[in-house]
């Protein structure tokens, strides 16, 4: 036996709209099927998982904490994997973010006008833009892998990161711990409903990200362009479109939605620089970007699931004891079966039950 | 002889990077980008360590590295190569699942003291001075990644199927019209990486440390993808791009031990640095990378029917 | 279907709340989070023995609770809140970078007690408690001086923070002690926890001529190389023995449970109270695993010491000491102040390295 596939005449609208669900049923049952092997009851680790997280308020504003950097940063890398640019450093971009934009709070502390945060968001944006125009400009002018220079980055932001919060930005007031001063309250991203729980605006800059980038992906030239140059860069340029303009301009905007996710989650849930901002959100919103199939709008849907699994998983590991690495191996088959289950939106699956194996090449 | 014990720290640092880039190299040769090399790196390195525990014998260990680190890129390939998802995303999807799944089945490994796998001193060859004990004694997975760099190379440039390989990576609609068996060779390819793989994360968790702890593969996965590029798909150069790799990650600890002076972190980003500068120069030339870059890597392959 | 699941769940969830709520109303909830994971073999599993401990000695009048690898930041707060919100009564913080996120709960959830490992804010319903490992290592220091022949010592660290430079002044001052022209080499890992490059470490180290290693980072890495070239070497944390049985000479076993005990116990009384715990070998929340692999003369000056320490006749830290500038720190029978201490961001003299700054 072995399966075949043809190409459907024109994408299965239904499989369009199913796929997501069809591979969220699958692995929902993939992971009953695990918490039996381990011995849990699968009903209430699901349970845990996936639908107490959503019943409470407060939790429901840590699911928007969560996701709104993945948000974030997966619409801006959209537009990179739609044109071909395998920008995979939006961590690195995501902490130089955070770095510009924490150089008003910090280095000048004692300057606290009230207007404050817009040029700290404002220079959140430009650092994760410088910091992703260098695999571009490699890219462009150099011919160099974009995928191995942007993730060689990440580490060096990380320890630059590092370096500065332990070396010239430390806490002068902090008994020498690794960790700059708390931003003064008019550097701080306020909440949206401080009533309730912490959430705060970086939420909504990711939902204007999504509505804007579908904005663009829709009416305007550059997303047409972005899709041209995506499926066929020969029938791009023969458009008269430069794939050269659009490595510089997919990665510096998904840079700069990178850095803006970075300079928020500063300002808004840590109020600080510390050696460790961010755990891989730069990494897990690759998933999230391919969850959401690199539609803005599926990527916002995608980001709330993602969240939810770190959020249950923990839930889970208080409430009947399993595993923390539950949350990744969820991860993980989600993709699995999202990408798998996207096949037939293309392709039509045969299975061929033929004794004799025919060479590829008759098979037609 | 400090210069030797240096010299033998930097092999064991390279001895993993070298193995799993050159499963790489073969799989991109044959067109495909496999991404989770981090992931069947550490599936092979929990597999390598539960297997010795459990018999008692490295050598058990070393078979299971490679045999998990192959099936557990067969899922890449069931993926990429039969239903033709796109690849970078499934690479990162095996590396996610490989870092959940090898903590979960590891957990109850953690803290237990391993066995190593033992030197063989190869007769004669070890009592040369110098290199003797550099080269002739060594243990099982040195001795492989020599000879793998060997067989990779001849494989390549030098047999008929290595040929039918490079002519996939090159351009799989020709080789597909010559008769050549597209997928199925690519599904080798993919498996040959993730053994590779699998016999690396064995080098880190039955040599280099020999213990089990989550995430132990720390971003080496990711340095070997780098170093294939770096090589520009040459197999003598993963070597020696795996041994300089090597070499500037040890330096920068004895830069440290000298008492250098420069901060720490900066000698610690050394190591990415070089790699983006060389992977620059090397890319810089266009006419060299285009000669070896398969011209398929990363794209989709399905016959027409 | 979806649907039909759902409501399902959602039912067995409220039974299952249900009888969670009626078993936890005559227990006490006390719980924790860990940054790492609780079988790392150092510093979370020390932390982990000592719940296990706290669940052995009160038995049925505690029920504990955990959260494992909580990275520092945002999640950590959230862990914390959830924790705080699932009804526990104590919990306990045990990481350094834990402190801000502790401190913004603590402020949100005045009846819940907090208590945070090795920080230094409190607030009247946060405590915080730390070990005087200083004083294990300035042991250790005597001990490699005595152990050393070639006089010089290696020092594998994590991060430059004081608590990570007072350990390696500590042992330099020890080991001075011993032999006044002992030399320490330091190498900054950067990572608290990471086997292959405290490996790499650790082989640079031995690769410059020390003959002697003490490790301040969490992974038994560098004691199986140490083992494996034939040197000793001092573990972390946790008592390492397993790692090198030939090879280490003692470790600095961080002992939690009896202040873990001590502090639910006043919670049960009604008498605890925020204070901020220093507490060090003499009162049991650190202690040295057995001396072994070194000569009978070594382990009688070693016990000699740790007895000195405990009754309060030696302090690491007592004058003359020179700062490695050159400059005088303390004069001759001054001992340090706590504050300096917990600020420390300078070597004393002998150490071959350059701090991080």
């Amino acid at each position: 036996m072995r399966i075949e596939l043809e190409r459907r005449p024109r994408l299965s609208k239904f499989f369009m709209a199913a796929s997501p669900l069809i591979a969220f049923a699958m692995t929902i049952v993939a992971g009953a099927i695990m918490f039996a092997a381990l011995g849990k009851n699968p009903i209430e680790a699901l349970d845990a998982i996936f639908i107490m997280p959503l019943m409470e308020v407060w939790s429901l504003h840590e699911l928007a904490i969560k996701a709104a950097p993945l948000i974030l940063i997966a619409v801006g890398l959209s537009i990179c994997y739609r044109s071909n640019n395998w920008n995979i450093g939006a961590e690195g971009q995501f902490i130089m973010g955070a770095i510009f934009g924490s150089i008003l709070p910090v280095v000048f502390y004692g300057w606290q006008p009230e207007w404050l945060l817009l040029p700290m968001l404002i220079m959140g944006m430009i650092g994760g833009a410088l910091y992703a125009a260098v695999p571009a400009l490699l890219k462009a002018h150099f011919n160099t892998n974009e995928i191995l220079t942007s993730l060689m980055l990440v580490y060096i932001a990380q320890l630059f990161l590092d370096w500065l919060v332990r070396g010239p930005w430390r806490n002068p007031e902090g008994f020498n711990f690794p960790e700059t001063r708390q931003f003064a309250p008019v550097g701080v991203l306020p909440e949206i409903f401080s009533e309730s729980g912490r959430a705060h605006w970086g939420f909504v800059f990711a939902l204007v990200a999504a509505v804007g980038v579908a904005f663009m992906m829709k009416y305007t030239l550059k997303g047409f362009q972005i899709s041209v140059l995506g499926q066929s860069e020969r029938a791009g340029r023969f458009a008269g479109f430069s794939s050269r303009g659009m490595i510089w301009f997919s990665m510096l905007f998904s840079g700069a939605l990178a850095g803006l996710a970075g300079i928020s989650e500063v300002s808004g849930a840590i109020g600080q620089l510390r050696p460790v901002i961010s755990p891989g959100y730069g990494f897990t919103a690759i998933i999230v970007a391919f969850l959401g199939r690199l539609n803005p709008f599926g990527i916002v849907a995608a980001g709330l699931v993602l969240a939810l699994t770190y959020l249950g998983g923990e839930g889970a590991q208080l409430s009947i004891g399993v595993s923390d690495k539950v949350t990744r191996v969820f991860q993980g088959l989600l993709l699995f079966f999202v990408l798998s289950c996207d096949t037939l939106i293309l392709y039509r699956i045969r299975l061929v039950f033929s004794g004799k194996r025919a060479a590829e090449g008759d098979a037609a | 002889m400090i210069i030797e014990a240096i010299l033998l720290t930097i092999i064991t640092a390279a001895t993993p990077l070298v193995i799993s880039a050159l499963g790489e190299l073969v799989t991109e040769r044959a067109g495909v980008l496999n991404l989770g090399v981090e992931g069947m790196m550490v599936m092979g390195a929990v597999s390598a360590f539960a297997a010795t525990a459990i018999t008692g014998s490295p050598y058990v260990g070393v078979v299971a590295g490679i045999v998990v680190g192959a099936l557990f890129s067969l899922l890449f390939g069931f993926l990429t190569l039969t239903l033709v998802a796109n690849q970078v995303a499934t690479g990162l999807a095996l590396t996610i699942l490989g870092l959940g799944v090898s903590g979960m089945l590891g957990e109850s490994f953690v803290g237990q003291p391993g066995i190593k796998l033992p030197q063989i001193n190869i007769p004669l060859l070890a009592d040369i001075p110098f290199l003797g004990p550099l080269l002739f004694k060594q243990d099982l997975i040195f001795y492989l990644s020599i000879a793998l760099v060997i067989g990779v190379n001849w494989f390549l440039f030098k047999s008929r199927a290595g040929l039918k390989l490079r002519a996939v990576g090159d351009s799989h609609a020709s080789a597909h019209a010559l008769g050549i068996g597209v997928i199925r060779l690519r599904y080798l390819a993919v498996m040959f990486g993730g053994a590779c793989a699998g016999l690396a994360g064995a080098q880190l968790s039955l040599i280099y440390t020999p213990q089990w702890t989550e995430n132990m593969t720390a971003g080496r996965g990711w340095i070997a993808l780098a170093l294939v590029v770096f090589a520009s798909w040459r197999p003598w150069r993963v070597l020696a791009g795996g041994y300089l790799f090597g070499a500037v990650t040890i330096g920068q600890l004895h830069a440290q031990a000298l008492g250098v002076g420069i901060p720490s972190q900066f000698l610690s980003a050394l190591p990415y640095a070089a790699t983006v500068v060389v992977l620059v120069l090397i890319s810089h030339n266009r006419r060299m990378t285009l000669i070896n870059t398969p011209a398929s890597l990363g794209k989709a392959f399905v016959p027409d029917r | 279907m979806k649907k039909l699941l759902i409501s399902f769940a959602a039912s067995a969830a409220v039974l299952f709340s249900m009888t969670a709520a009626a078993s936890a109303a005559d227990k006490h909830k006390i719980c924790f989070i860990y940054v790492g994971s609780k079988t790392d073999g150092g510093w979370t599993q020390a932390h982990d023995l000592g719940r296990q401990q706290l669940e052995k000695a009160l038995g049925d009048k505690v029920e504990t609770s955990y959260l494992e690898n909580i990275p520092e930041g945002p999640d950590a707060e959230r862990a914390i809140e959830r924790m705080a919100r699932s009804g526990c009564e104590l919990v306990f913080t045990t990481s350094f970078g834990f402190m801000d996120a502790t401190v913004k709960v603590a402020s949100k959830f005045p009846k819940v007690k907090f208590e945070h490992a090795t920080g230094y804010k409190t607030a009247p319903n946060l405590a915080t408690y730390n070990s005087r490992f200083y004083e294990g290592r300035y042991i250790q220091g005597q001990i490699a001086a005595k152990m050393s022949t070639k006089g010089v010592a290696g020092y594998i660290a994590s991060f430059p923070i004081p608590e990570v430079v007072m350990g390696i002044n500590s042992f330099i001052l020890g080991a001075q002690s011993v032999n006044p022209d002992f030399k320490l080499k330091v190498v900054w890992a950067n990572t608290w926890f990471d086997p292959g490059k405290e490996a790499d470490a650790a082989k640079a180290l031995i690769d410059q001529g020390v003959d002697i290693l003490t490790q301040h980072t969490d992974t038994t890495a560098p004691m199986q190389v140490a083992a494996e070239r034939g040197i000793k070497a001092f573990g972390q944390a946790s008592d390492m023995i397993a790692a090198g049985p030939k090879t280490q000479l003692t470790a600095i076993v961080d002992t939690w449970g009896a202040y873990y005990i001590k502090r639910v116990n006043a919670l049960i009384d009604g008498t605890w109270k925020s204070e901020g715990m220093w507490d060090g070998l003499k009162d049991g929340i650190l202690t040295m695993a057995p001396y072994t692999n070194m000569p009978d003369d070594v382990k009688a000056m070693a016990e000699a010491t740790e007895a000195k320490i405990k009754s309060g006749e030696l302090h690491p830290f007592t004058g003359p000491v020179k700062k490695q500038d050159g400059t005088e720190w303390l004069k001759a029978g001054e001992k340090s102040e706590d504050g300096p201490l917990l600020g420390m961001n300078f070597y004393v003299a002998g150490v071959d390295d350059k701090l991080p700054q």
